[in-house]
């Protein structure tokens, strides 16, 4: 490995410039270090006025999100050492507003989110006395997958569907729209499908898949995707041949 | 307020990524099996009488025919298995509370198709 690695850094700074940049910065190479410590060494060592998002540090807040080398990492769990090039390309998410240098806005997925009502849905609410409401370790296991997502944007920034037009409701939203409907506590499918049957829901997805291949926590939002669009035709086909026996 | 930036997707965005591509041929071999549609349909008009069918039987046997098959083969082939590859993310099956395992629904589905072909390869040519 090279002794020095260079990361080529998208910087803007809207109260100085109105166009976008790259800046190299070469720092020493690490074996141990993950792209989140490389830009905190440059923010702490060379560069204080470089902006990124980050908290945890360990693949569970989100908030790292960033594009190395062209595709949607988590910064905190992707090394330096898995890149052989010398060169890394460090840019904001793609398919959001750039607020400065690597810091997106992320308004349009946080009012996404809870328009899929992504809670529990009961049709009668039980008295507290009556207890939990319970679940087997099977019927966790089919919708589990699905409620790990940690909502770092990955999925939205490798869905060219979302880039062509933010209206989509999106990979993420979607997925925990899936995980509840799946949930056997849940009795939400039918309140749910206004809008993930709408016409920028589930089927304006085009099944490209990468935002399952990008999620660092395995949730396939593609699959979430494809499984409601496939429950939900099942549902209106069974509202046509029995009227009133939808799921 | 500062000033956001934006960065909308270039015509050229399905050019940007080796996996954007290959979405994009798959979608695009699509075309190819719609485009075979016509030719079947000329076989039925054509086997209204025997002169039309003879025209058909001619166009078959010619060189241009031979590639456009070769062609259009490839293409289905590869749209069709880039589909049943993906079928285990919407095929969702449990079993006893164990989920099936992909790969037998991906592989289930490979047989059922070639089962199929090879049913109508034999139904035409015996």
């Amino acid at each position: 490995m090279p002794e020095q690695t260079v990361l080529e850094v998208y910087r803007y700074l809207p109260d100085e410039e109105t166009e976008p940049r790259f800046q190299s910065y070469e720092i020493t190479y690490r074996d141990s270090w993950v792209v989140l410590d490389a830009l905190d060494h440059i923010k702490t060592e060379i560069d204080p006025t470089l902006s990124f998002r980050w908290s945890c540090r360990m693949g569970i807040c989100g908030s790292c999100g960033m594009t190395v080398n062209g595709e949607p990492k988590l910064t905190c769990e992707t090394f330096i050492r898995d890149y052989n090039t010398e060169t890394i390309k460090i840019e904001p998410l793609a398919h959001f507003p750039v607020i400065r240098d690597l810091v997106i806005n992320m308004q349009d997925f946080m009012e996404k989110l809870p328009t899929v009502s992504p809670w529990l849905i009961t049709d009668e609410d039980k008295p507290l006395e009556a207890g939990e409401y319970l679940q087997t370790p099977a019927q966790m296991a089919r919708y589990k997958r699905f409620s790990m997502c940690i909502n770092c944007m990955l999925c939205y920034s490798a869905c060219p569907v979302y880039g062509l037009n933010s209206l989509f409701t999106g990979p993420a939203a979607l997925a925990l729209a899936e995980r509840y409907n799946l949930d056997s506590r849940d009795e939400g499918t039918q309140e749910r499908s206004d809008v993930v049957t709408a016409h920028d829901g589930i089927w304006r997805c085009t099944y490209v898949g990468e935002c399952t291949k990008v999620c660092p926590k395995d949730v396939d939002p593609a699959g979430a995707i494809q499984m409601l669009k496939l429950s939900y035709a099942l549902d209106w086909a069974k509202s046509l041949v029995l009227p009133g026996r939808g799921r | 307020m500062s000033r956001e930036l934006t960065h909308p997707l270039p015509r050229s965005w399905w050019l940007k990524r080796p996996p954007y591509f290959r979405f994009m041929m798959r979608e695009l071999t699509s075309v190819a099996v719609f485009a075979y549609t016509p030719l079947l349909i000329w076989a039925l008009w054509s086997a209204a009488d025997a002169a039309s069918f003879s025209v058909f039987y001619e166009f078959l046997r010619g060189p241009l025919s031979v590639w456009l098959h070769v062609v259009v083969l490839v293409l289905a082939v590869y749209h069709t298995g880039t589909w049943i590859a993906l079928t285990p993310s919407v095929l969702v099956l449990w079993r006893n509370d164990e989920q099936v395992n992909p790969n037998l629904i991906t592989g289930t589905t490979a047989m059922l198709f070639l089962s199929v072909s090879v049913g109508v390869v034999w139904l035409v040519l015996v």
